[in-house]
């Protein structure tokens, strides 16, 4: 057996966590995505500057504020607990709530990007088409901004397995609930096993390198918008 | 008779425009002028695409922009053609096609398979728009704006984006569109050839103003207004070829009061042809010329006497039958000749000056 079940369940964790968190992103990325597209606003500035912030923070400053957010004397944890979920740090979803905010830049910024190359045109085209704005979004922006969609989800989907620190701020290191691959191979180091350390740090290796490859070999043959 | 009221009022930096127009419900009406004038703004404020801060809009007694309403464009019952053809570049030719049809809650006035006769598309509709020519992206964008069975078509500089030859190609099919369908049409153009062909009404525009607007025939003989098409004042009739000389490749071109000899161009026999002739084409005198190399000698009567840019010129209009033609002269000339209004005279039409 190549992985041991706890290196095994760390990965089905690290699957589902950005998995979900890609779908999350997908939905509450493409409003923000399209604003920052689209908007002549003064507030566009200040805005793009925030969802690019976890691109240049150091994750553990991120994890920081987001763990006392989330906490109980936190406005998030003020909220979830009001509403009987419970603190959200050290579960699945408090490690959920702060990817997504970890993962935000990746999500955005090729959408935004897919949405400038799109254009004016083709919205004016649909409009005179008889096409309302929101059916002009799924009949027309949609299929064409494709293949930002595309590079958005892998990266974000990347991006989110290969977080640590943030997942050691506000999940800690519960196995099957916030324990994931990155974490599980720093445990390994720790515990001097690097047999196992090696074989499953191998397989995130060979993971990112096919995603990589997937987005390189692939982007060259996208469709121009 | 249908209408469309306009009057649009907008500011932008180192812009104004400030229109108010009475546009006829039928036939084709160029809106010309040159880049800045304001034409595809206002073209764009009739389709709603742009937003004037101050403007009414109503179009057959139906409001589409006032102080309280505003049509957003998904609304107004327009095909618009845009300059580029701005194909849905994911669609085939037939899903671009049926793209504004299936959104269409207009009774179908223009069925789909008659915007692609009229179009001449037929053999196109499963490929892709990047497979396609300049002409031919072009025409599936006029089909496509049809095929919503509009109730007016408003064009914006639709062969600009051609070369020559596909100009050529196009030009034929926005010629059916005029005489074929019931709709009125809005065709915004700084091409003094396309206004000489296609156009039925003329609104020139200049610095974001109205400078003349009327039936293109009067509008152009109107001698107290700059109007010009190219480099020339000069007329546009339109007339009925009714006769060939095969000997001197001459084709007769029969037009409301007259007769015109042109150099042939193999247009059949009863064809509606229209010819323009530029002011410095026309000479006038108050006896027939009997010995001249002028082949076209037309009886007419002179009617107004107005200034051209040079002191030197004189214009002079000059009525023959129903139709009116614009002479360039000298004002040395016009004095030797006496001219004044009343007074019949002679004018030769240069037939090598006269151009479709």
């Amino acid at each position: 057996m190549l992985l041991n079940p706890a290196d095994l369940q760390a990965i089905w964790l690290t699957i589902r966590l950005a998995a979900l968190v890609t779908i999350i992103l997908l939905v509450i990325g493409t409003p923000i995505a399209w604003w920052l597209a689209r908007s002549r606003s003064r507030w566009k500035g200040p805005i793009g500057a925030v969802v690019a912030l976890p691109l240049v923070l150091p994750p553990s400053v991120l994890g920081f504020y987001l763990l006392l957010a989330m906490g109980p004397h936190g406005p998030v944890g003020h909220l979830t607990t009001i509403l009987g979920i419970g603190a959200l740090p050290f579960t699945f979803w408090g490690l959920v709530l702060a990817s997504v905010f970890y993962s935000l830049p990746f999500m955005v910024q090729p959408l935004q990007n897919a949405f400038e190359v799109v254009g004016d045109r083709p919205l004016e085209v649909a409009a005179t088409l008889r096409a309302s704005p929101l059916n002009t979004f799924f009949t027309v922006v949609l299929p064409m901004a494709l293949p930002g969609y595309l590079t958005a989800s892998i990266l974000t989907f990347a991006h989110t397995v290969g977080e640590f620190g943030v997942v050691l701020m506000i999940g800690g290191n519960i196995p099957g609930v916030t324990r994931v691959a990155s974490v599980q191979i720093y445990d390994h180091v720790e515990a001097m096993e690097y047999g196992q350390a090696h074989r499953l740090a191998a397989v995130m290796l060979v993971f990112s390198f096919l995603v990589l490859l997937a987005l390189y070999a692939w982007r060259p043959n996208a469709r121009k918008g | 008779m249908d209408r469309i009221t306009a009057r649009f009022h907008v500011t932008w930096p180192g812009f104004t425009l400030d229109l108010d127009l009475d546009l006829p419900g039928r036939g084709l009406t160029a809106i010309f002028g040159h880049s800045g004038s304001g034409k595809t703004t206002l073209l764009r404020c009739i389709a709603g695409l742009e937003r004037a801060e101050q403007g009414y809009l109503s179009f057959n007694g139906e409001v589409w922009q006032d102080q309280k309403t505003f049509l957003p464009t998904y609304k107004r019952p327009l095909g618009y053609v845009f300059q580029e053809a701005s194909l849905f570049p994911h669609l085939t030719v037939l899903r671009n096609l049926r793209y504004g049809l299936t959104r269409s809650k207009a009774e179908q006035n223009i069925s789909l398979d008659h915007a692609i006769e009229l179009l001449g598309i037929g053999a196109l509709l499963e490929r892709k728009p990047e497979r396609l020519s300049g002409g031919e992206r072009q025409r599936v964008g006029i089909a496509r704006a049809l095929a919503v069975s509009p109730r007016i078509l408003l064009m914006d500089e639709p062969l600009a984006a051609l070369d020559l030859a596909r100009k050529q190609e196009v030009l034929p099919y926005l010629e059916r569109l005029r005489d074929e369908l019931e709709i009125p049409i809005l065709y915004v153009t700084h091409s003094p050839d396309e206004v000489g062909r296609l156009a039925n009404h003329l609104v020139a525009l200049a610095g974001g103003s109205v400078v003349a607007q009327g039936l293109l025939a009067e509008t152009l003989s109107r001698i107290d207004l700059p109007i010009r098409l190219g480099e020339e004042r000069g007329v546009v009739l339109e007339g009925i070829v009714s006769e060939r000389d095969e000997e001197w490749h001459l084709e007769r071109v029969e037009f409301p009061g007259g007769f015109l000899w042109m150099r042939d161009r193999s247009t059949p026999l009863g064809h509606t042809v229209r010819v323009r002739i530029p002011s410095g084409g026309i000479s006038l005198s108050r006896l027939p010329q009997q010995d001249s190399s002028i082949l076209n000698t037309l009886a007419g009567v002179v009617e107004a006497i107005g200034e051209d840019d040079h002191p030197a010129h004189s214009l002079v209009r000059v009525r023959v039958g129903e139709s009116v033609l614009l002479a360039r002269i000298t004002k040395r000339s016009a004095a030797a000749l006496e001219l004044r209004r009343g007074l019949p005279v002679w004018a030769q039409v240069k037939s090598v000056a006269v151009a479709q």
